[in-house]
């Protein structure tokens, strides 16, 4: 199916992408459901999301997808009605089905195999509530919110959510009158209760103009519809134009369809499975009035068409008031204008008054255009262009001696700031929210909870937050990582936390925030804090630590952060994977991030990632060593300072220290670490950077001197050449010239002083 | 110059001669990308010593390779007239600091002869073949060992 050449793999992609965004707005809900809002317009998001996966999934053959979507839908759909409370019992299923159906969308996109034995156990689950449910079935019109955006709507009892994916109200009235619409929703309802003698149905189909623009053709559907059994149409035209109105993407035409047979109805709406949300379908049983009406209208038809080309103009002309009439007689035989309301159970007309601020809610989401994401990329290269042709040319100028030119620095500073604006719109397009990231954590969190039984809640804040489209990316694993050891590691046992005085429930909150130009996510939960003895005692055996070794809090924190390090005393099957804190912290400074550790003992542990905004970009301080131009990430600089002779210190064979407000820092001569120079005699005169490392310790780094501080667009030096040491990647100045962009961490990390045993950040703290 | 295809069906090879110390060496042309100018580089820290460093090739970073450095020779003193030449292997540009480039060679590919078995010349391993133009001896660089396409970073 999914060969190269095949014309359907594109729509397949398409489909699949589509699944991406439903299964988030059904994770959504659901969370809205949990949340308490078990309003109808979250249930039906929840409905809608599910039973449009069905569909899809239905047109490419997924059956799997397809039967588990159904069933799925089945108790959605005694949700919706009311039926079902959608209680915590409740809620635990439907996600666990959530689950379910991503990876059965996610196993059928990549042709992997699923898990037979656990998607026929949770149908089985599902198939309980469901049982339950199908006797009232018919009673579900009475409470379905979206009746009213409906025209004459008799329509779906099992489908009442869908009319809400029609266009809205104004393009319906192109179809059809609006005078209808409060009555509508029930008319038909009675009827169903009175068991009809004839087997078949009444079917009224009106394509809406989207039925022609999504390529389906009615003249099939009817066909097919004609192969169930003994069928009449009437085709109704009264909404045709002149032939000078005519506009032939419209659709103008509906047909009422008499249908003898003995399929059931669901057999019936499946034939309109795919149409369904571009038309307006009303079936309900047949009764012997209808079929009178039927022929009442058919031989009218007759006679009318003989003069067909005047009746055309004269149908247009009255069409709005004898429209409504005439469309009800499917269900009244009787003289046509009698009251539409009389049909009605006026106990249900209040109902339909409420769900009508719905509307404008629905349609409330944002256009969007899917992109792919080669041109974006192509797009972030070319602005890195553009922000290094502007350094190019503010240095050429100041180099030909005009900056007395004001002409020409106002010009050049309204260059800046657009090329500046440009840089951060194109990096707009590539953030996303981190919603579907922490959506996908919710998950790891309920699985992890599940296998070791906890009871965990997952809150989330700052979900809007925006962040590099990269950078979720790679963080989906360290998080994952992180979510288990949270759950495993950092939250008690219920009975522990029973005797903490804590409530059983453990609560995990991932928030994510703007900061300073970075991204900050912060995982903490509200476990027992880190056992700080243990974790000495663990790392003093595994040799990570000297024995006797006297650490802070935040040293002995950090040691998690040691390769080989693993606190669980049994490693358990989640975390204790080999996968250490270790792994996540390199991926994460991989990304140019910095991950630190908090931990207060009783209360819990909070981790915290420093992320920045793009991956493309970064505010420099641009400085010399040696006669080499290097940019140091101005995130990380929190300091600079001119060295004197009474603030340096010397500490031992050749380390010094620099004094800095009653702290002694370490220095750091960036040209002897870098190879370019050998260590000098004296430091005095020299600038230093003062360098935030992740543990809170600090390093002082020291420069000849500061030249600029801007923007840079970040080369990628790993391609051409690996990883360099102490070096993040490298940058085009304005001169052309290539610069170096420092990691001052992986510097630190690489000095002489980190060699032995000792983690390198205790010694550098010490 | 005769057509490069041509020579697929003539077997004939076409070399870019350059010299290296007082070296003459070759590298097939269908390999060389272009030739530059010198501009000088970055240097890289913690670098093998042949590394001179990364330069700004119209917006990519190029790392540059001291190629007498690396054929054991000792280091370029750069002047203006030192060139770069930016070859492709194994899909990636590096760039070869030479003294000079010397010409274009059309040579059937008889031409070629295997090095000879040299006990303990060091360079001779980055020699794919010799062979002879106007009584001087030219080395066809063998690109891949003398550019080892793993990362350089290795000392």
């Amino acid at each position: 199916m999914n060969t190269p050449n095949d014309p359907m793999a594109e729509i397949r992609a398409t489909f699949f992408v589509e699944c991406e965004e439903l299964l988030e707005s059904l994770q959504d809900g659901l969370q809205s459901l949990e949340n308490g809002e078990t309003d109808d317009e979250t249930i039906n998001v929840v409905f809608r999301a599910v039973h449009s996966i069905k569909g899809g999934a239905g047109a490419f053959g997924l059956e799997d997808l397809v039967e588990f979507a159904h069933k799925f839908e089945s108790v959605l759909d005694a949700v919706r009605s009311h039926e079902l409370a959608p209680d915590s019992a409740v809620l635990a299923v439907l996600f666990q089905a959530n689950d379910m159906l991503n990876d059965l969308v996610f196993a059928a996109r990549n042709g992997d195999d699923i898990d037979k034995a656990r998607s026929a156990r949770i149908l089985e689950t599902l198939a309980t509530y469901i049982d339950s449910e199908d006797a009232s079935d018919d009673d579900v019109p009475d409470f379905t919110p979206m009746t009213l955006t409906l025209d004459f709507d008799e329509n779906s009892d099992e489908d009442p959510a869908d009319p809400k994916a029609l266009p809205p109200l104004a393009e319906l009235a192109d179809t059809a009158d609006g005078m209808a619409l409060p009555e509508s929703g029930t008319s038909g309802h009675d009827k169903t209760q009175d068991g009809s003698p004839l087997n078949g149905f009444v079917i009224r189909f009106e394509p809406q103009d989207s039925l022609f623009a999504s390529g389906n053709e009615p003249l099939y559907l009817l066909r097919l519809l004609s192969e169930m059994g003994e069928m009449s149409t009437f085709c109704d035209a009264s909404a045709l134009p002149s032939l000078k109105g005519l506009r032939q993407e419209k659709a103008y035409l509906a047909w009422e369809i008499i249908l003898e047979t003995d399929e059931d109805e669901s057999t019936l709406r499946e034939i309109f499975d795919f149409v369904e949300d571009v038309c307006t379908l009303t079936i309900k049983p047949l009764e012997h009035s209808d079929i009178l009406a039927m022929e009442t209208r058919q031989s009218a038809k007759r006679k009318s068409i003989g003069k067909k080309p005047s009746a055309g103009e004269d149908t247009q002309q009255s069409s709005p008031k004898a429209e409504p009439p005439a469309n009800e007689t499917d269900n009244i035989p009787a003289p046509e204008g009698q009251p539409v309301p009389a049909q009605n159970n006026p106990a249900v007309v209040p109902a339909d008054n409420k769900p009508a601020p719905n509307r404008p809610k629905a349609s409330k989401t944002k256009p969007t255009v899917r992109v792919d994401l080669g041109r974006i990329d192509r797009l972030v290269n070319l602005v890195g262009e553009l922000v290094i042709n502007q350094a190019m040319i503010s240095q050429s100028i100041q180099e030909a001696g005009l900056q007395a030119n004001p002409e020409i620095d106002n010009g050049l500073n309204e260059f800046m700031q657009l090329t500046r604006e440009i840089q951060d719109s194109v990096m707009m397009i590539r953030a996303q929210p981190v919603k579907s990231l922490f959506q996908r954590m919710a998950r790891i969190v309920r699985e992890t909870s599940a296998d070791v039984g906890k009871t965990v809640q997952l809150r989330t804040e700052g979900e809007t937050t925006e962040v590099d489209k990269t950078v979720i990316e790679h963080l989906a694993d360290p998080l994952t990582h992180m979510i288990r050891n949270a759950v495993d590691h950092g939250l008690e046992t219920p009975q522990d936390r029973r005797a903490a005085g804590k409530p059983e429930e453990g609560i995990i909150t991932l928030a994510a925030e703007h900061r300073s130009g970075r991204v900050i996510i912060e995982l903490s939960d509200d476990g027992a804090g880190i056992d700080r003895p243990r974790v000495l005692q663990k790392a003093i055996e595994k040799g990570l630590a000297p024995e006797n070794a006297e650490l802070s809090d935040t040293e002995i924190d950090n040691l998690l952060f040691l390769p080989g390090f693993s606190t669980a005393s049994e490693v358990s099957n989640l975390s204790g994977r080999g996968v250490g804190m270790d792994v996540v912290r390199s991926a994460i400074q991989s990304l140019g991030g910095r991950i630190s550790i908090h931990s207060v003992p009783g209360k819990g542990t909070t981790f915290t990632i420093s992320l920045p905004l793009t991956l493309a970009v970064l505010d420099g301080m641009v400085v010399e060593v040696a006669q080499q131009t290097i940019v140091v990430p101005l995130s990380t600089i929190s300091e600079t300072l001119m060295l004197t002779p009474d603030v340096i210190r010397s500490l031992g064979t050749g380390a010094s220290v620099v004094q800095i407000r009653e702290r002694f820092v370490p220095l750091l001569d960036l040209g002897a670490e870098m190879g370019f120079r050998a260590p000098l005699e004296s430091y005095v005169g020299m600038v230093v950077l003062l360098i935030s490392l992740e543990d809170e310790s600090q390093m002082a780094i020291i420069v000849d001197m500061i030249r600029d501080q801007r923007q840079v667009v970040i080369k990628g030096l790993e391609d051409t050449f690996g990883r360099v040491p102490g070096v993040a990647a490298a940058t085009i100045l304005g001169d052309g010239k290539i610069a170096l962009i420092l990691d001052p961490v992986d510097v630190v990390e690489n000095s002489g002083t980190g060699d032995t045993d000792i983690p390198t950040n205790l010694s550098l703290a010490g | 110059m005769t057509d490069s295809t041509e020579n697929l069906q003539t077997n004939e090879i076409e070399l870019l001669t350059f010299r290296v110390g007082d070296q003459e060496y070759a590298v097939d042309i269908m390999s060389v990308r272009e030739i530059r100018g010198w501009t000088s580089a970055t240097p890289l820290p913690h670098a093998p010593s042949f590394v001179r460093g990364v330069i700004n090739l119209r917006g990519t970073v190029l790392t540059i390779v001291d190629l007498s450095e690396r054929l054991g020779m000792g280091t370029i003193a750069v002047r203006e007239r030192n060139v770069i030449i930016v070859v492709q292997t194994a899909g990636q540009n590096i760039g070869l600091l030479v003294d000079a480039v010397s010409d274009i060679l059309s040579l059937p590919l008889s031409a070629l002869q295997p090095p000879p078995e040299v006990p303990s010349a060091g360079s001779n391993s980055f020699v794919s073949a010799l062979t002879i133009v106007k009584d001087r001896m030219v080395r066809v660089l063998d690109l891949n060992s003398a550019l080892p396409c793993e990362p350089l970073e290795a000392t």
